[in-house]
């Protein structure tokens, strides 16, 4: 492929990433989906949107949130310098939030009276049910099954909030299934509902408004790491389930040619354990077409989708934004992958080296910080997006290494 | 042969010159496995079916309530894929040269198959048409206009919020018939007002010659008379397929008497439809 003369112009009006993207959604949807996109369109030229979404930003979610210097780490290490964008000191503690209040905004300029999410880890979930409570709508969550057997806390936390959550029992009961529910009652109460999407994925308008909510991230890592270092950071680490974490951060620094980018996809057992050991869809998938979009998805010979795995709820979808699949096969960014157990080793350092419970989603771009950090130079400037903090996640990873709590 | 010189085309105008409206069947290939499939997709047009749609099974239908997923994952289990969903026509094909034959889906196992190599082979096999839930207008290139060049009818769903600004979208491509689906919601929801039904049909007529079928939510062969007095077609599709549910034992197998009773609740949608305008 020709390199592009910029990075960050997509998508096209059509909601194409080069052949990934798209609006492949039922007739239904498809009126909605295109007042969605003009409304998005008409809030993006308005000043008044952007202002009253950066004052809840920095007065609610209390952004902006620090860069920290890793310096334990860095030293433990022994190569790269190493920086933590401290996504999970947002409140609701993970990337989630800089989203949803994006779209809730949205929803009440277009005049929509009820809220719908899907969630897989229940990040999305909580926050989603945050900014309802926020907003005063009624917010339905649909979650598979096996995940709220495995993220009770972050269920209760819903409810709490005022959430209804609506378990979901077809399929493999996890993320994907969630997702269609979701579609399944946008398509019935398409008048007054509005899907809040978690990840920057789904059909066009959805991808583009996903990553400009959360560029947030990069746009802060870039001024921060201006004003502690003076200079561009060398790398940046993010961990990949839909990518909305990761394509915030990278976003801001694509036509920076210096800084080198990584995405880190969840290998659970091993890729070449099987197709359905993993959730790695771009390392382990192929193109195809589902959810809206045109992307890398976990499927067999016969395009059925597969049922991906990861100890990380929140990674086991089995598509991925169509935008990294353009950037994958651009080659502007590289995307490699961590099993379950370089993602829990990853998790237990953190906590014991810098006093930071991470998630296990970000555990998994850790992982590879503590590969690639070590073999870099001490100059090196290295950002890993800590997107979620990992108390959701201390039950199973008790399981794991055989604690009972 | 041209498209519009179909099978679908020479069954529309044959209802027409019958003063009636059609019946259009969903069932999905290969539930609850191949053979049984078969026996009941072979048997429908003498049980009063004038048009076929056959469902190619998906893992994650979107646009489709539980009746129709939980078929599909049937089929899925059964080793039901694109290749073995095109076998069935086939072998439909060897008994029944006029009935025309509607493939039902998604895009995903297609794009996987091959555009090209499967409109080639489904056209070799006598599909006729093609309705893919996940491919609106705005997609056109991917299929619809290669399924066109093919001489394959793409079948286009219209909706309660396709509003008149919109429909020329959706029309412009369409050949073959008009899908109106009378409730926005998934397959097997409730069923809309007759009323509601017959003001639709009438919007559509004024934007389109084409012939109009109207289905989600019809489960009676009242409620198929009803449809059949206003529109061209009326479609079941979840009623069948609940049928065939219930014709399975505890382990999923087909119950001795599935494909009869599958057929004869056929058969009452028919009188229904064919009594309509009497």
């Amino acid at each position: 492929m020709n390199r592009p003369n910029t990075y960050r112009s997509g998508p096209d009006e059509r909601g194409h990433f080069g052949i990934y993207g798209g609006r492949f959604v039922a007739e239904t949807l498809m009126p909605l989906i295109l007042d969605v996109e003009a409304a998005y369109k008409a809030a993006k030229a308005d000043p008044a949107f952007e202002g009253e979404m950066r004052t809840i930003l920095k007065q609610y979610v209390g952004r902006p949130n620090p860069l920290y210097f890793a310096e334990r780490l860095t030293e433990k290490l022994g190569g790269a310098k190493v920086y933590f964008k401290r996504e999970e000191l947002n409140h609701t503690g993970a990337h989630k939030i800089n989203n949803c209040i994006g779209q809730i905004l949205l929803a009440r300029r277009m005049g929509k009276k009820r809220i719908i999410a899907e969630t897989g880890a229940g990040q999305h979930g909580v926050a989603t049910a945050t900014v309802c409570a926020l907003f005063d709508m009624p917010c339905v969550i649909y979650m598979g099954e096996t995940d709220i057997a495995r993220q009770q806390p972050n269920v209760f936390r819903m409810k709490l909030l005022g959430a209804e959550v609506r378990a979901v029992t077809s399929g493999g009961k996890t993320l994907k299934d969630a997702m269609n529910e979701g579609l399944r009652d946008w398509v019935t109460n398409v008048s007054d509902t509005f899907y809040i999407i978690g990840t920057a994925a789904g059909p066009h308008p959805y991808p583009a408004m996903v990553r400009d909510f959360q560029s947030v991230i990069g746009d802060e890592v870039r001024a921060q790491m201006q004003e502690l270092e003076g200079r561009l950071p060398d790398s940046l680490v993010a961990c990949i389930g839909g990518g909305s974490n990761a394509i915030g951060m990278f976003h801001p620094f694509l036509d920076d040619p210096s800084v080198h980018m990584i995405g880190v996809e969840a290998a659970g057992r091993g890729i070449d354990k099987g197709p359905l050991d993993h959730a790695a869809s771009i390392t382990g998938g192929r193109p195809g077409v589902l959810h809206g979009n045109r992307t890398y998805l976990l499927q067999d010979e016969d395009g059925q989708i597969l049922e991906g795995h990861s100890i990380s709820a929140g990674l086991d979808y089995p598509g991925v934004g169509p935008e990294h699949s353009w950037l994958h096969d651009s080659g502007r960014v590289e995307y490699v992958s961590a099993t379950d157990e370089e993602a829990l080793s990853a998790f237990q350092i953190c906590a014991k080296t810098e006093g930071i419970i991470p998630a296990l989603e970000s555990a998994h771009a850790l992982a590879e910080v503590i590969k690639r950090a070590p073999t870099l130079p001490k100059d090196h400037l290295m950002v890993m997006c800590l997107s979620g903090r990992g108390d959701k996640d201390i039950f199973s990873v008790a399981q794991h290494l055989g604690v009972s709590l | 042969m041209s498209a519009d010189q179909g099978r679908i085309a020479k069954r529309f105008a044959a209802l027409k010159a019958e003063g009636r409206a059609g019946l259009v069947t969903f069932i999905t290939a290969g539930d609850p496995e191949p053979g049984t499939s078969q026996a009941i997709l072979n048997g429908l047009p003498e049980a009063g079916a004038d048009l076929i749609e056959l469902g190619m099974p998906f893992t994650d239908p979107m646009a489709d309530g539980p009746a129709i997923q939980a078929s599909d994952l049937r089929a899925l289990a059964a080793g039901m894929t694109v290749r073995r969903t095109l076998e069935l026509v086939r072998g439909f094909r060897a008994g029944d040269a006029e009935t025309p034959i509607i493939l039902m889906g998604y895009y995903n196992p297609v794009h996987a198959y091959g555009v090209d190599r499967f409109l080639a082979d489904a056209v070799e096999a006598g599909v006729d048409g093609l309705i893919v839930v996940d491919l609106p207008p705005e997609e056109d290139e991917e299929l619809c206009i290669p399924a066109m060049k093919a001489g394959v009818n793409f079948v286009r769903l219209a909706t309660p919020t396709t509003d008149d600004r919109r429909l020329p979208t959706v029309l412009r491509n369409t050949s073959g018939f008009v899908y109106y689906v009378s409730i926005a919601g998934i397959t097997g929801a409730a069923s809309a007002a007759s009323t509601d039904v017959a003001s639709a049909v009438g919007r559509l007529k004024r934007h389109t010659d084409l012939p109009v079928a109207v289905g989600f939510g019809i489960k009676t062969p009242e409620q198929a008379a009803e449809v059949a007095r206003v529109a061209d077609a009326a479609v079941v599709g979840s009623a069948i397929v609940n049928r065939i549910t219930e014709g399975l034992d505890a382990e999923g197998r087909a119950k001795p008497g599935l494909v009869g009773e599958v057929l004869s609740f056929v058969r009452t949608l028919a009188d229904g439809v064919r009594a309509a305008r009497a």
